[in-house]
């Protein structure tokens, strides 16, 4: 029979495909060898050549590359107006956005025209979002809805919000205007899936950062290239989960329609996408909560919205303001995440409860229209329900709280934290940084490259090799090497948190119940506030980037851990214990053994969370590349060499990918 | 047309008797999948080769080989194979959902193979209809909903679709289930709304696809007691793939057996049984209660002329089993007669060949 052809044939065909097999088998009992004589050389060459060739750059100095890019901006900002280019294409959709985002401004957030205020007013906004999370959702989030925008108007911060989320809701809708058809099309055809893919991975490893300096050259400061950078950021979720969805319906229920005689037209619009509505529904929700993390971000080159709270207070370590906004944004995200969830359960929920209220939905969703039509025009009219009333007392009350906290940590618990904060900078970050950084620069490279191949195999070795070149070619090496000792310390801090917890959680149905929601909360707040409540504990330092990115990627590592733990066949732990292993034994021998593979995944994904906050640091005085990519956005004699460090951002995260990706693949196999 | 006769169970009539015209006919079809696949057929060298030399020579998989037969009017044909044997791209070539390699499939006088996209279309939408193993309900539609989608897919006004889905869900069954969703059905359950959504637009012929195998033996049997109801009542021409012989006796007029995508034999249940063509058809039928396919036919012996001929008659159609009773009790041998004419004569010791032992026969 077939069957037993197949089976026949596939280890002479895993022969053919792969004769390293073998090769890889000798090489693993080596590796830890292989790894202790790259670091051991390292070190000694490094007590031998220290200080030399470190390609050190001060932070006002400029390379020829930077100054070449800083040539560059001026003369595109020069020729803006008569380049046909950028007449006939980027001015375009500059424009097209930029209506687009006044458009809404105006109607939410922003004075209109003749009007001191915008057209329509807070009772407006509140009674439409209380109305749409009803309708998609269920009344409870239409509660939670309504709570949190009124949360935003008893916090003094009404415009702001409406500035934030009129942004987020543009960059979404330009999105999905791109996304859904894009992921229907790859969920369709292998082919374009098969181009899409790389450049779907490559937008996601970046970190949001990167994407706004080469967007400013092209498209200017301000609300059009925060709406341009976040549409690129927020489309890619979207775009691979509607593929996915497309792919994974039922091949039979596809069969079925085409037995029936229905048309391509008909098999997708009829079975295809109503089939997989909930998970496109997902993928809109990873969409927009993406967005808001880079709108927030995005206050970096001028968008407006609570990030400029947030990032104001930021840069005068004024903890108590930047808390009252960091906590608006939680609240948007919060509310944003429940109601397009409960979007994507509602019909399931409806259908299984069989309700009775079913026939009285209509009326009431009509009855909900007029209501929520009467108070927008209330809020059009009248003054009183336009702009929030009050002065948002209760934000300076938060403010205040939170500066009263920050003081009595401050006074009461420096001890502690600057212990804690002292012990891992001196016994951990600073040995390391002035080993990258002292250490003459061919000399990392060769280590970084050596690394690749032994974890990665050759494939990635090839592309450390040209990351570091290019990163040389950068002109912030040093700084770039001052990032990756960050990086790769909040990494193994991630993975160590990772790792408890998430054998924790893998073992523990109890666990992982009481875990997992917090988790998937605190996956969902823009990074951005993070570093508010670090700032209070451990002041203005790199190591409060570094706490921030440890606290930010190790959700996901301890996701991926712990279902890699449960993934572990039940029979396998079983025979274990009827061996007699005792639980550590059975953790050691068994569970984290078979999980290799999520623990390299979770490791890349732990890297590439750990990159992107470390680099949004760089406002909180982690310096390094970050600092360089936000003085480029301040200063214009510094744009190249924050367009350069940029570059570096990249380049570091495509080697961490790529190595890990690869020491993934090796692991699977 | 003597008495006895007349008691025993008829068996539907054996089409290849009467010959009429064909509904499907299906002449050397192949289907190859892999590189230079349509190459395959036409080599004579390729052909002779196993499954498994092909693969190696070319890299492709002959799923069906070399396959033909015809369907009369009104029959239930069955295919039956081992999973891997071509069975299903078998049944899925018939309305090209799998392009068939070479060969030529005729229905109605129409080669399927030379339909446009629309022509195809129509045939699927007017003519044939399909069951499917895993059912392939869509799970965001009730039932009703369901059940109409062939039509919904016409253009069907919504009116008259539901009208004519509700009649469907009743005569398989369904109603007081019109409402649900799927997944508030038991398979069992599914699957009869699998069949009332071929059945809603009036097929000439009903294709299924393993319709049962993935049910619990129970409600397995109450299904293909359902499907020999719905033939009796509306008496489609059905096309019936299945991995199990005790399903593709009981439901088929005649039973094509399929071995690496190639036809082994083609028969009604007692010739399979009485005749196997090969090995691998006896090692298949071994285990089958030979009393209740084989008929006199199968067991009779020619006339000796000790033989007393004063008996009573039975004809050659009647199934072991049902004459049992008859041959033993009778004092004398039976005579078995079609049309007035002497075949052949069954005693004692042929029933009880047949009844208490596996071996013997033809």
């Amino acid at each position: 029979m077939s069957v037993a052809v197949e089976k026949s044939r596939k280890p002479g065909e895993a022969e053919a495909l792969e004769p390293a097999a073998p090769a890889g088998g000798a090489r693993k009992v080596s590796r830890p060898m292989v790894i202790g004589a790259v670091l051991v050389a390292w070190l000694v060459l490094f007590a031998l050549l220290r200080g030399k060739q470190t390609l050190p750059l001060a932070a006002a100095d400029l390379t020829d590359l930077h100054r070449w890019i800083n040539d560059f901006n001026d003369s595109i900002g020069a020729h803006r107006n008569s380049n046909p280019l950028f007449l006939y294409f980027f001015n375009e959709i500059r424009l097209v956005i930029d209506n687009l985002v006044t458009f809404v401004q105006h109607l939410i957030s922003q004075p209109s025209g003749t009007r001191p205020v915008p057209q329509v007013g807070w009772l407006g906004v509140v009674g439409i979002a209380g109305y749409v999370s009803w309708a998609v959702g269920n009344w409870r989030v239409a509660l939670l809805a309504v709570a949190g925008f009124t949360f935003f108007g008893l916090q003094g911060l009404w415009q702001e919000s409406m500035d934030t989320l009129a942004l987020t809701l543009s960059a979404v809708f330009v999105a999905l205007l791109f996304a859904i058809p894009l992921g229907v099309w790859a969920g369709l055809s292998d082919r374009f899936n098969r181009i899409m893919t790389p450049f779907l991975d490559f937008m996601q490893t970046m970190p949001t950062f990167v994407y706004l300096a080469p967007l400013t050259l092209f498209f200017l400061i301000g609300g059009a290239s925060a709406t341009i950078a976040t549409v690129i950021y927020a489309a890619p979720p979207t775009i691979r989960i509607t593929a996915h969805a497309i792919r994974n319906v039922s091949r039979t229920t596809v069969e079925a329609a085409e037995s029936l005689g229905a048309t391509r037209r008909q098999s997708l619009f009829k079975v295809l996408l109503p089939m997989s509505r909930r998970t496109v529904v997902m993928g809109v929700n990873q969409t927009i909560m993406a967005a808001l993390a880079m709108v927030t971000v995005a206050a970096l080159i001028n968008a407006p919205g609570l990030g400029v709270n947030v990032l104001q207070a930021l840069q005068s370590l004024d903890v108590g303001t930047a808390f009252n906004a960091g906590l608006a944004i939680v609240v948007m995200a919060i509310v944003l995440d429940r109601v397009t969830t409960a979007a994507g359960a509602r019909e399931e929920n409806a259908r299984r409860s069989m309700n009775r209220f079913v026939k009285w939905r209509r009326p009431l969703l009509g009855a909900g229209a007029v209501v929520t039509a009467v108070l927008i025009h209330l809020s059009h009219t009248y003054v009183w329900a336009a702009d929030f009333p009050g002065n948002g007392t209760i934000g300076h009350h938060i403010a205040s709280a939170a500066d009263t906290a920050t003081d009595w940590a401050q006074d009461n618990l420096s001890g502690v934290t600057n212990a804690f904060r002292d012990a891992v900078t001196n016994g951990l970050l600073n040995p390391f940084q002035t080993l990258l950084t002292d250490s003459p620069w061919w000399l990392v490279g060769a280590v970084l490259v050596a690394l690749g191949v032994v974890f990665g195999g050759w494939r990635a070795g090839v592309t450390t090799a040209v990351c570091v070149g290019l990163l040389v070619g950068t002109g912030v090496w040093s700084d770039g090497m001052t990032t990756l000792a960050s990086t790769l310390v909040a990494t193994v801090l991630v993975m160590v948190l990772g790792v408890v917890f998430g054998v924790w959680m893998g073992r523990s149905t109890l666990v992982d119940r009481l875990i997992r929601p917090t988790l998937d909360a605190a996956q969902v707040m823009p990074p951005f506030v993070y570093l508010v409540p670090f700032l209070a504990l451990f002041g203005a330092t790199r190591f409060t980037a570094i706490v921030a990115a440890v606290v930010y990627g190790a959700p996901v590592a301890m996701k991926i851990i712990a279902d890699g733990i449960r993934a572990v066949p039940e029979t396998t732990v079983e025979a274990a214990a009827s061996a007699g292993c005792n639980t550590w034994q059975i953790i050691t021998k068994v569970q984290l053994p078979m999980s290799r593979g999520a623990l390299t995944l979770a490791t890349n994904q732990g890297l590439i969370y750990v990159l992107s906050m470390v680099v949004v640091g760089g406002l909180v005085g982690a310096g390094a590349l970050g600092y360089d990519v936000v003085a480029g956005f301040s200063q214009g004699e510094l744009y190249g060499k924050g367009l350069a460090a940029g570059c570096a951002i990249v380049l570091l995260g495509v080697m961490f990918d790529r190595i890990t990706q690869a020491a993934a693949r090796r692991v699977g196999a | 047309m003597t008495p006895a006769q007349t008691e025993a169970p008829q068996r539907r009539g054996t089409p290849q008797d009467s010959a009429p015209t064909p509904v499907i006919s299906v002449r050397k079809l192949w289907k190859v999948f892999g590189p230079k696949a349509d190459q395959v057929p036409g080599s004579e060298e390729l052909c002779g080769l196993t499954r498994r030399e092909l693969m190696e020579r070319t890299g492709c998989t002959a799923a069906v080989r070399d396959v033909s037969f015809d369907v009369s009017p009104g029959e239930v044909f069955v295919v039956m194979g081992l999973s891997g044997s071509g069975k299903s791209t078998l049944v899925r070539c018939l309305t090209r959902l799998i392009e068939p390699t070479a060969g030529g499939i005729v229905f109605e006088g129409e080669d399927i193979r030379d339909a446009d996209d629309r022509r195809l279309r129509e045939l699927r939408r007017r003519k044939f209809s399909m069951v499917f193993q895993h059912f392939g309900l869509l799970p965001h539609r009730r039932v009703v909903d369901n059940v109409s989608f062939g039509l919904e897919i016409r253009g069907m006004s919504k009116a008259e679709r539901t009208r004519r889905a509700l009649e469907v869900v009743e005569l398989v069954g369904l109603s007081g289930y019109e409402n649900s969703y799927p997944d508030q059905l038991s398979g069992g359950m599914q699957q009869r709304v699998g069949l009332a959504r071929a059945l809603a637009g009036d097929p000439d012929v009903l294709l299924f696809d393993e319709p049962f195998s993935a049910l619990d033996p129970l409600i397995r049997r109450d299904m293909q007691n359902e499907v020999v109801r719905l033939h009796h009542e509306v008496g489609k021409t059905m096309v019936f793939i299945t991995h199990d012989l005790s399903e593709a006796l009981k439901l088929g007029d005649r039973i094509l057996i399929m071995r690496d995508g190639r036809t082994v034999q083609c028969g009604t249940g007692d010739e399979l049984v009485g005749a196997p063509a090969d090995d691998y058809v006896r090692e298949f039928v071994k285990d089958v209660p030979r009393g209740d396919v084989l008929t006199l036919r199968w067991i009779m012996r020619a006339r000796e002329d000790a033989d007393e001929l004063d008996g009573p008659e039975l004809g050659p159609d009647v199934v072991v089993k049902e004459a049992t009773r008859a041959v033993l009790t009778a004092d004398k041998p039976v005579k078995v007669v079609e049309n007035g004419k002497l075949l052949g004569i069954v005693g004692d010791e042929e029933i009880l060949a047949v009844v208490a032992g596996r071996e013997g026969g033809a």
